[in-house]
């Protein structure tokens, strides 16, 4: 049953991420990714963090996806979606995906690490551990916590100067 | 059958090499490479959440929640990176009239 499930969001998931790669039009890739992004919010609750999940859905579908369409729609790049694709490129593209594709999955069957790992069960941490999750956060990783809102100021203050016109 | 570390990590690998796909086909438009960067994310993020889910701990449970908090952060990174890349489009369409990504040779010597 649990497989199934995992099964769907997994299928979904891949089938979305390569609408956003080959679709020939930006809405309809920002669309995707936005399918994407839920399905991988649902990967999350099977994982056992339901607030990360939630917080993936505000952060990327609320903010981010609708940052991204409202300059989609702002920008008219209408003749660049008629070609997309640059000329020549499939072939180097396709070699190295497959590459890539082969070394990831040689790892993921070869590595003993791996398999240390995944010889436990039960993945699920139980009560969602939110609480565990804030404590580790405000106490171990405080420095990185106050970093980060920095880092987010910066962007926040640098977007702003970025995009201001000047009609002074 | 159980699902193991490595059905979630093979999810990741389709999707970051879906991202690299991306970048290599798509050169004429800036805003899809932002996208397959924004997957390429998603896919460390899911990498670090099955980790955390399944680190084993003392006394036969698994679960360590430093991966959680640092798929917290990437999560932050990647809008404070979405906000800047997209701020830089705009500015530049606002210059040059299009985001091509064949037009953009300004800095070329």
């Amino acid at each position: 049953m649990e497989l199934g499930i995992f099964l769907f969001f997994a299928t979904v998931t891949i089938i979305a991420a390569l609408m956003v790669v080959i679709a020939r039009n930006p809405v309809h890739s920002a669309l995707a990714l936005m399918v994407c992004l839920v399905q991988v919010a649902a990967l999350f609750v099977l994982l056992g963090s339901p607030f990360l999940a939630a917080l993936q859905i505000f952060v990327y579908v609320g903010a981010v996806m609708v940052l991204v369409l409202f300059v989609i729609m702002m920008l008219d790049v209408r003749e660049a979606a008629r070609v997309r694709f640059l000329q020549g490129a499939l072939i180097p593209g396709l070699v190295t995906l497959a590459l890539l594709g082969a070394q990831m999955l040689l790892l993921l069957i070869s590595s003993d690490r791996l398999s240390f790992v995944s010889t436990n069960q039960a993945p699920i941490l139980k009560g969602g551990g939110l609480e565990q999750l804030s404590k580790t956060m405000f106490t171990d990783y405080l420095l990185p916590f106050e970093v980060i809102s920095v880092i987010l100021l910066v962007a926040l203050v640098g977007a702003i100067v970025l995009t201001r016109s000047e009609v002074k | 059958m159980d699902i193991g570390i490595g059905h979630y990590l093979s999810v990741a690998a389709c999707l970051f090499t879906l991202g690299i796909l991306g970048i290599f086909l798509n050169r004429k438009n800036v805003i899809v490479i932002l996208m397959s960067i924004e997957l390429m994310l998603l896919a460390v993020n899911i990498n670090l959440v099955a980790f955390s889910s399944f680190m084993p701990r003392e006394g036969g449970l698994t679960g360590d929640l430093t991966g959680q908090v640092f798929a917290l952060f990437v999560l932050t990174v990647a809008a404070a990176e979405a906000a800047i890349g997209l701020a830089i489009v705009v500015a530049y369409f606002r210059n040059r009239g299009s985001i091509a990504v064949d037009d953009i040779n300004m800095m070329k010597g």
